[in-house]
């Protein structure tokens, strides 16, 4: 029996990040059309501010915090008792640390409170943030998407990788140590997918601007993990972990001799194209590595007559 | 750089710490920070240095670094790399036995060596998280691209060359922006800023 969608009629906000406006844009993009084949009402929160990231937190912690209250107490202006997804891990992480410290140290919600009551801005607690994985697994659920499924899967079968912040360390999008509940929306949607060991360990981050050698080091142990698993695609649900994984492919090929030219998707990517979302929309295009597999899998003519 | 032969002698670090050359109450001023409550609880199992993804391309492990932390060795603790190098992934926070936030207290010590002026001089990272600071302070959201070439200007402009290869492929598919992101009222939100917590 399928369960009632329990999502919210009037919608969801969403913030945006500086990510998905740049190197991440067709995780917006295929966000937008994701739920738009779900029929879910989502808005970009007006006027958001950057939420501090992992650098802001390094330099001036009270900042970081002010930040994001910012953001959380437009939220919380904004019409409609409306949960605020954050697509970004880092945007989340950072988003939920801010609510969770202001609970726990009276210093902080102290200060959060005076200085959004000194731009004339409400308090931020009861806008609650979500992730979008978390998002379509209980609200929306595998069954609604079972059902939704309009064309067939006929690419290889993908790893799941979570990364570190959405998992980490709020519990909420998924359990810290061993996440399924993307492995649980790909098979929903047809998509097979791989048992893989390294779906938490860490891409670097933004290491692979820094520190290059060793950012990179850190991507080709997870494309290798992932071969080795019989992967031939990666599933993100984050920005800069797609970015690396993505991006550095070929210099990684260059630099070992073993040939990686997996495409690295968004989840919202394959599920919105197996839930017959526009594949114009669904930032395709946009990817860098395994172009001519995403054009076989996903954007070939005959691929698109055959829905099921 | 490693330094080979007769003339490692003269060079080689010393390993062996001296009490006298401790600050015994600086973790005490660290356990009030938010976050750093359990510094003290710490038993030393490395479960830390085991699940760190970077702790290899540290100069001292996360559980080096709680070591020094508990015994006052500030110099060496926030002139060291390794908490420049976490990627705050939260991974030891996330298998710590004894409940330590790791990453919190990383957080800690980066913002007190960037305080004290005693962070890796010319290191990248900390020039990214003060060029980041900047930018949103001034504008209100940051843009990747000028983040970017900010950081290398300050630090080492050479790693632009490494970095003209993704940017083209960045360019081709349209994932470069070179939009000034910004929000409406800038002004509004280095008010907001402005208001500091005071210290108890």
């Amino acid at each position: 029996m399928p369960k009632t969608s329990k999502t919210n009629p009037q919608g969801y906000l969403y913030f945006p990040g500086c990510s998905l406006k740049a190197t991440g844009a067709a995780y917006e993009e295929s966000m937008l059309e994701l739920f738009r084949s779900l029929d879910v009402p989502v808005e970009e929160l007006d006027d958001w501010n950057c939420c501090g990231a992992t650098s802001y937190m390094a330099v001036d912690e009270d900042s970081a915090f002010l930040l994001s209250a910012r953001n959380l107490s437009l939220a919380h202006k904004a019409p409609g008792k409306r949960d605020l997804l954050a697509p970004c891990a880092a945007c989340y992480l950072v988003l939920r640390k801010t609510q969770e410290y202001a609970k726990k140290y009276p210093s902080i919600k102290k200060e959060v409170s005076d200085s959004l009551n000194a731009v004339n801005l409400p308090g931020m607690n009861s806008v609650k943030v979500r992730h979008p994985l978390e998002m379509l697994y209980n609200d929306v659920g595998l069954d609604a998407i079972k059902s939704k499924v309009k064309r067939r899967w006929r690419g290889g079968q993908v790893a799941c990788y979570y990364g570190c912040q959405a998992v980490r360390p709020f519990d909420e999008v998924d359990r810290p140590l061993n996440p399924m509940r993307m492995d649980e929306l790909m098979r929903a949607a047809g998509i097979p997918t791989v048992d893989y060991s390294l779906k938490t360990k860490c891409c670097g981050g933004s290491l692979t601007g820094t520190i290059h050698d060793v950012g990179v080091r850190l991507n080709y142990i997870l494309l290798k993990e992932a071969v080795r698993k019989g992967a031939q695609a990666i599933v993100t649900i984050c920005p800069l972990c797609q970015f690396n994984l993505d991006t550095y492919q070929k210099e990684i090929t260059k630099a070992t001799g073993e040939h990686f030219d997996l495409p690295i998707f968004f989840f919202t990517q394959t599920l919105g194209w197996a839930l017959g979302g526009e594949i114009d929309k669904l930032g395709l295009k946009r990817c860098i590595s395994g172009r001519s597999q995403v054009k076989d899998w996903m954007m070939s003519r005959e691929e698109v007559e055959s829905y099921v | 750089m490693e330094i080979r032969g007769y003339w490692r002698h003269m060079f080689q670090f010393r390993k062996m710490k001296f009490q006298r050359e401790a600050v015994p109450e600086w973790p005490h001023k660290v356990k009030t920070l938010p976050g750093c409550e359990n510094i003290f609880s710490c038993i030393q199992c490395g479960t830390c240095s085991g699940t760190c993804p970077l702790s290899i391309y540290m100069d001292f492990t996360p559980r080096r670094i709680m070591s020094l932390l508990r015994e006052g060795f500030r110099k060496e603790a926030l002139g060291s790399e390794t908490i420049w190098l976490c990627a705050s992934c939260y991974s030891c926070a996330v298998h710590c036995p004894q409940d330590i936030h790791i990453t919190d207290v990383m957080y800690s010590l980066k913002r007190e060596a960037i305080k004290e002026n005693l962070y890796p001089k010319r290191f990248p990272i900390p020039v990214l998280a003060r060029e980041f600071y900047e930018i949103v302070k001034r504008r209100g959201r940051s843009s990747e691209m000028w983040l970017v070439l900010r950081m290398a200007f300050r630090s080492n402009p050479f790693i632009l060359l490494g970095m003209a290869k993704s940017g083209w492929a960045l360019l081709r598919t349209g994932r470069l922006s070179f939009k000034s992101e910004g929000i409406r009222n800038p002004k509004d939100l280095q008010r907001e800023l402005a208001v500091k917590r005071e210290v108890a």
